[in-house]
């Protein structure tokens, strides 16, 4: 994980300077002079050869230091700290939500396969899974908040402000988990070990919640990891719509002022996210599934 | 009573009895595939008779009309210039298809090959191309292509390859685990076995065979695709305005939501309608294709 988070670091570092374009000459803008785009370049160290530059960046890296903002000269780390837990907040807030509802979703439909009520979640599933997340924001601020007047449209000040950002970050992931959810489910509904348990007289309540919903969680769980990197992509138009103070909207203002260290910072931060929750759910499963452990 | 027998041979079985016939009746036979279909090929007749379809221009403005509501001139009403919003929709179809399969060809042009070549001869090979594909996939898409775009700069061309690169890694992966299990067949052993060199095999024993997955998985890239690109567009670094592009057309317009929100409503509307069309006729495709997966989508 740490190597991946590694790699990642040091394709963007490429990137950023290898692809075409003079950072510095952007940074400055058109109506600098050459006399003010060099002593940029020498500011943030671009003149140096590039395996300098990897060498600066990488020890700087292996500290926690993840450069200096060229848009406001603050440190970048100290740029992202500041807004890391509105993104995480609003990250938590959308996956307990998807999970909350889109799990008995899946599980309810795949007990009703083939009905009317399966075909009404399928469709619901649909929309989610088609939805754009931009567009979706801005229609609840349209109906919640112009025509309502019940939830605020934009910032994050006091707790019902959460409310229509986490909902519409959320509806892809509900869908997706509840799709996933319910094709697991039907699997499992077909085992020896159900037909069993119902031939025993268990209840129709504790076959599906006890005993078929355990044995389908296994799959749920990896897609709720994966689906946490589209929860960040989410994140930075959610966040855009709403004017939310968290990373997403930081990294849309960076790219905007060019400014490269920051977008770089941004990047290895979200990987490292990704690659967090991801560990989080292998070790997970080691929790539902007494069958996985790890040594 | 007793009526002869019928033996059907194979010259008289009905043609249904053929595979691509069972799989496009299997797919007729299905209303939200057949469904998915319609919303894509109305999406195509849009955007190929757009300029047939309505008197104006989508570019021209009229600052007479500006944020009108939906009236009998301009169905969906006007935007903050007076442009007809049903125009600058219809013109947005040939963009949103063009953007969309490209990038969906720029995925498989380079996601293909790798799936095959990882897949076919393993080892080494495999293991390099599986960490490029692990490490593009731990950019998450949307953010891979938004970090490509903020790198190369916005427009059409850069939007393309940026959401078109975004997608290798999924083709490279559903390529591999197809090409894994077709390997171990045995026409494919026998090939080798008869001393067919293995370049030959895979192309034309191997590939052929891996190509059913890809087309699903191409439809649903599609979807994916245009979420994506107009995600860029509504940000404002993806195709730039005063192109009709329907992400574009939603990030201008969200600045009237109060004073007229059908700027918005509409844009994301056709948005929503493509990606539904599209997901429609890929789920479709797979059952049609593959009816053991039926129902476990």
């Amino acid at each position: 994980m740490v190597l991946t988070v590694f790699f990642v670091a040091i394709t963007v570092f490429l990137m950023v300077r290898l692809l075409p374009g003079d950072p510095a000459r952007v940074i400055a803008g058109v109506l600098a002079s050459e006399q003010e785009v060099d002593r940029l370049r020498t500011r943030l160290g671009l003149d140096e050869p590039l395996w300098r530059q990897g060498v600066i960046f990488v020890s700087g890296l292996a500290q926690g230091n993840l450069g200096t903002s060229a848009r406001t000269s603050n440190p970048v780390t100290e740029e992202i700290g500041a807004r890391f837990g509105a993104t995480l907040t609003l990250a938590v807030v959308s996956t307990v939500l998807a999970v909350l509802i889109g799990v008995p979703l899946g599980a309810f439909a795949a007990v009703r396969a083939g009905r009317f009520e399966d075909l009404l979640a399928s469709t619901f599933v649909l929309f989610g899974i088609s939805m754009p997340v931009y567009w979706l924001g801005l229609m609840l601020i349209l109906v919640f908040s112009i025509r309502l007047r019940w939830l605020p449209a934009a910032g994050a000040e006091g707790p019902l402000s959460i409310v229509l950002p986490a909902v519409t970050l959320a509806f892809f992931s509900m869908a997706f988990i509840a799709r996933i959810t319910r094709s697991s489910m039907l699997e499992v509904l077909h085992q020896d070990y159900v037909r069993t348990a119902r031939s025993k007289g268990v209840t129709q309540r504790a076959v599906v919640w006890r005993h078929a919903l355990r044995n389908a969680l296994a799959p749920v769980i990896t897609v709720i990891g994966l689906q946490f990197g589209e929860l960040l992509g989410g994140a930075i138009l959610t966040e855009t719509v709403f004017a939310w103070p968290g990373l997403g909207r930081l990294l849309v203002a960076s790219i905007f002022a060019r400014d490269y260290p920051t977008v770089q910072g941004l990047v290895i931060v979200f990987a490292l996210l990704f690659a967090l929750v991801n560990l989080a759910v292998d070790l997970f499963y080691g929790v539902i599934d007494p069958r996985v452990r790890y040594g | 009573m007793a009526r002869p027998a019928t033996i059907t041979t194979f010259d008289e079985a009905p043609a249904t009895s053929s595979l691509s016939g069972q799989t496009l009746a299997r797919f007729l036979r299905s209303p939200s595939a057949v469904a998915g279909l319609a919303i894509v090929l109305l999406l195509v007749l849009a955007g190929v008779f757009a300029p047939l379809l309505t008197p104006y221009d989508p570019a021209q403005q009229d600052l007479r009309s500006v944020l009108e509501p939906p009236s009998l001139s301009h169905p969906l009403g006007t935007d903050q210039l007076g442009r007809d919003i049903l125009t600058r929709i219809l013109f947005g179809a040939r963009l949103t298809l063009f953007i969309g399969a490209f990038a969906v060809a720029v995925g498989m042009v380079v996601g293909v090959p790798l799936g095959v070549i990882s897949g076919f001869y393993r080892g080494t090979v495999d293991l390099v191309i599986q960490r490029v594909v692990d490490l593009m996939l731990s950019f998450t898409t949307f953010l891979l292509a938004l970090t490509l775009v903020a790198l190369l700069g916005v427009g059409l061309t850069n939007v393309i390859v940026a959401v078109g690169v975004s997608t290798i890694p999924r083709f490279a992966r559903l390529v591999r685990s197809s090409v894994l299990s077709i390997r171990e067949v045995s026409y494919i052993e026998a090939s080798l076995a008869l001393g067919v060199p293995s370049r030959r095999v895979l192309w034309r024993h191997v590939l052929p065979n891996a190509m059913a997955p890809v087309i699903v998985q191409a439809t649903l890239s599609m979807g994916a695709t245009i979420l994506t690109a107009a995600g860029l567009g509504f940000l404002g670094l993806g195709v730039q305005p005063p192109t009709p592009e329907w992400g574009a057309m939603l990030g201008e317009g969200r600045n009237y939501i109060f004073t007229q929100p059908s700027v918005t409503t509409f844009p994301g509307l056709a948005i929503f309608l493509a990606v539904i069309g599209f997901n429609l006729l890929g789920d479709g495709l797979r059952d049609a294709l593959d009816p053991q997966l039926r129902g476990r989508k």
